[in-house]
């Protein structure tokens, strides 16, 4: 992918674009060969409108007025963007900024476009209409490389699908001759694992009360705004409770809040019976909670250093990393050993630093760390993002296996099926409020969907009652 | 696995020595230019530097220029691990020397019991110094470079106020120079006689035990964890339970205390009072040295006892014909060099350690038997 964008320069190999060999070597040359790229991580100014979004880098075009602003409506018309060139990017929604970004690429004239994950954002309502806008795309002559993890999203919207396993493509097939099991068989090398539960093992020991938890920012305009309001859930021993929600409505917050790492203005956090409300984070973390931060590059690891290190990360005050004051280094290199054994983390050796392994092999590494030092709690967010199926798999069985001795988890996640699957009682949230709740044995992808984006509060269909 | 465990960290070690001696080749290189430029003989020069470098009164010289440049270097190095530049160490060991030669100048004590409290009021006083900047990035966010740039100027007037006749100074020497009250011959700490070398001074055990003791904090003590943490990833240790506000004070005031030794060996061993002519500028010098060593304990070492190398022989240089400004385009060279090696020489290993993991992890997976053998 950063190939073909011209970010990185092969070793081997030739790129043929519209029958003619190509050498990129920057994104520039890319884009001059009508390739453009919408990344998942969005590159938009907030403060500048679409249009203005449009044009930055790419003056010579069009200009900056009229005719830039002609141009997007066209463009916008032609292939059902409904782009509007004069909001500000902060007024807009995910959907929205990434039709935006869609725009964008297409304003420099791209023909082929690469798509990066384009759906881990967006609630199912919102997928099908990137897909309809891609079905446009490709009807208008446009060549569209989709990259997802997801195989349902795949098979529905591809023409073809190549499956990369390990850095080769290790087959190409019709979708319409494939299932998504097939599909995920190729992507593994075994068959497809699923994230279901079996039994429950929910008790009624609450482990974690989180009361009235409330939390408020005020950003660089001054505004004050609500970030967490009046947060309430309880979860017991042996129970999975998942939070659904489209990113950025406050799930981050309120995780950060039970770690301790922010401090809410109002509102209490009880652990097995002890109030931590004002605990630092590292008593937390002390007195058995575990944490699977939703990005392990910036909260998880430290990436230059090698995985024994990483290993220590967090626990620096328990054993086998420490004793008194002092680092017990030999015992930490040896239970490393343990973890990248037990989970599986592929990788030559314990003194590679953490930056070379892959994303699904330090998630491994995490998740093993977090587990090796007896949690009464695991918060999970994202905890199979950006992972390998195989991994996804290993991971979604370490939680279950734990759940099964009697750990609380709270899962906080993108995936909806991981969330139904694990799960025992899920949780909506949306702007900062828990807006419904529902039993993951009944409920659809499309109706928590429907919660997601505020459409339906309070019971959803066919839930049960929730222990507040 | 063994062996590739191996081979990873001997090519660590390779490429951090391949820096430092890059950067070290590359002045030598421009120097040797520089010489050619001026018309004359660059290798008559270096064949000078050498021969003069290791005499033994060279020697002898060089460990005390060292010993002062190494706890210079150990404190920026302190402020370095924690992501902390620590432009202060200058102010703070010209104060905290200046306070223990006020102190020293009036204690009336027998030397064993004077020593240490002359060094530990040093050590204090820079600590404080450094911890105004500690506590003003902590609690209003100001950048500790903007901070300790000013507090170094603050320093040098505070001193300059206060090193006046009538004040905490004294005149000397027939009214030609102020200085603050000697030290009584009991408070000299002591030195090694090794003839007509010169004479060692003492404090280059102290310095020993500060390098040993910064070895020891950082690599053996979950302190020394958690401020390495920090200063790989602020963000991943406030996750792991570090508070990183605290840790930031915490490690200004360790960077200042052994800042406050840097002017011991002057005051203990050689001066024994803290004049106009007390020594500037060596926590600039430590910068560079930190830079150089790699905040490695031993590394730093080695910077140190190069810059005392450089400065020594230089200035003999000087009576051979050559520049003496020759000092400073060395220096120079070798700090700017050192920066950028650095940079190329961790991007590179990175990206070879990414490759050699992919490529054996590709091996594993082309033999599913040996698949699961990856302890």
């Amino acid at each position: 992918m950063k190939i073909l964008y011209g970010m990185q320069q092969p070793d081997e190999g030739t790129i043929t674009v519209a029958g003619e060999q190509v050498v990129f070597h920057n994104p520039g040359d890319a884009i001059a060969r009508g390739i453009g790229m919408v990344h998942q991580h969005f590159m938009l100014a907030d403060n500048l409108t679409v249009l203005e979004n449009v044009v930055l880098g790419a003056e010579k075009l069009y200009g900056i007025g009229g005719r830039a602003r002609a141009k997007i409506n066209e463009i916008s018309g032609a292939y059902g963007l409904n782009v509007r060139p004069d909001v500000l990017v902060e007024e807009l929604g995910v959907a929205d900024r990434q039709r935006v970004e869609i725009l964008k690429v297409l304003y420099r004239g791209a023909r082929t476009l690469i798509l990066d994950e384009p759906t881990a954002v967006l609630v199912p309502q919102e997928v099908d209409a990137l897909f309809a806008n891609l079905r446009d795309l490709k009807a208008e002559g446009l060549t569209v490389i989709f990259i997802s993890h997801k195989l349902g999203e795949v098979l529905s919207v591809a023409d073809e699908i190549t499956v990369i396993r390990r850095g080769t493509t290790v087959g190409t097939v019709e979708p319409k001759s494939t299932t998504s099991r097939q599909l995920a068989e190729l992507m593994v090398g075994s068959e497809l694992p699923t994230p279901e539960t079996e039994e429950s093992t929910v008790t009624d020991v609450p482990l974690l009360t989180v009361d009235g938890l409330h939390l408020t920012q005020t950003d660089l305009d001054g505004v004050e705004r609500i970030i967490l309001d009046e947060i309430s859930l309880t979860i017991h021993k042996g129970e999975v409770l998942g939070i659904a929600g489209v990113e950025g409505n406050g799930q981050s917050e309120l995780v950060e809040a039970i770690m301790g790492i922010r401090k809410p203005d109002a509102g209490t956090v009880t652990l097995d019976g002890t109030d931590i409300t004002q605990a630092p984070t590292r008593d937390r973390r002390e007195s058995g909670i575990g944490y699977i931060p939703e990005d392990r590059h910036r909260h998880g690891l430290l990436l230059e250093a090698p995985l024994w290190e990483n290993r220590i990360l967090g626990h620096v005050t328990e054993r086998p990393n420490s004793r008194g004051g002092l680092l017990d280094i030999k015992a930490a290199r040896a239970d490393t050993e343990r973890i990248v054994r037990d989970y599986d983390v592929r990788t030559p050796g314990i003194e590679v630093t953490a930056a070379s392994l892959s994303g699904g092999n330090q998630q491994k590494l995490i998740v093993g760390r977090e587990m090796s030092h007896d949690p009464k709690l695991l918060i999970a967010a994202h905890p199979t993002r950006g992972v390998d199926v195989g991994a996804q798999a290993a991971i979604w069985d370490h939680i279950r296996e734990a759940r099964r001795a009697g750990l609380a988890v709270l899962l906080i996640s993108a995936d909806l099926d991981e969330l139904i699957g694990l799960s025992d009682t899920l949780r909506v949230m949306y702007r900062g409020r828990l807006v419904a709740d529902a039993d993951p044995a009944t409920i659809t992808p499309e109706e928590l969907g429907s919660a997601m984006t505020g459409a339906a509060t309070g019971r959803l269909e066919h839930a049960e009652d929730d222990e507040r | 696995m063994n062996k590739l465990t191996q081979r990873l960290d001997k090519e660590r070690l390779l490429l951090g020595i391949a820096a430092p001696l890059l950067a070290v080749v590359a002045a030598l290189v421009v120097t040797t230019l520089v010489i050619l430029a001026t018309g004359k003989n660059p290798g008559d020069a270096f064949s000078d530097m050498v021969t003069y470098g290791f005499a033994s009164d060279s020697q002898v010289y060089i460990l005390n220029k060292a010993t002062t440049y190494y706890l210079a270097g150990v404190a920026v190095a302190i402020g370095f691990r924690m992501n902390l530049f620590n432009i202060g160490v200058d102010g703070q060991y010209r104060l905290a020397a200046f306070i223990a030669a006020v102190l020293g100048g009036v204690l009336t004590v027998p030397g064993w019991i004077a020593i240490p409290l002359i060094i530990v009021c040093a050590m204090a006083t820079g600590a404080l110094w450094a911890a105004i900047a500690g506590v003003l990035k902590v609690t209003r966010g100001v950048s500790e470079v903007i901070s300790t740039i000013m507090l170094n100027s603050i320093a040098t007037a505070v001193i300059g106020y206060l090193l006046q006749p009538g004040k905490l100074g004294e005149l000397q020497q027939g009214g030609t120079l102020v200085s603050t009250k000697p030290l009584p011959s009991s408070s000299y700490f002591f030195s090694i006689d090794t003839g007509p070398a010169g004479v060692l001074d003492g404090f280059i055990v102290v310095a020993v035990i500060v390098g040993l003791a910064y070895w020891f904090v950082l690599g053996r003590t979950r302190f020394g964890f958690d401020l390495r943490t920090v200063g790989q990833s602020e963000s991943a240790a406030a996750a792991s339970g570090v508070s990183v506000k605290k840790m930031v004070a915490t490690s200004m005031v360790i960077s200042g205390a052994v800042a406050g030794l840097i002017g011991m060996p002057t005051l203990l061993n050689e001066s024994h009072q803290y004049d106009n002519s007390f020594p500037s500028g060596i926590g600039f010098t430590g910068i560079a040295i930190a830079l150089l060593g790699r905040n490695n304990p031993v590394g730093i070492a080695l910077g140190a006892l190069l810059w005392g190398f450089l400065e020594r022989t230089t200035n003999h240089l000087e009576f051979q014909g050559y520049d003496k400004e020759i000092l400073g385009v060395i220096q120079g060279v070798i700090v700017l060099c050192v920066v950028i090696a650095y940079e190329v020489v961790r991007r590179y290993g990175l990206k070879r350690q990414q490759q050699r993991v992919g490529a054996e992890l590709a091996a594993q997976a082309a033999a599913p038997t040996k698949k699961q053998e990856v302890a």
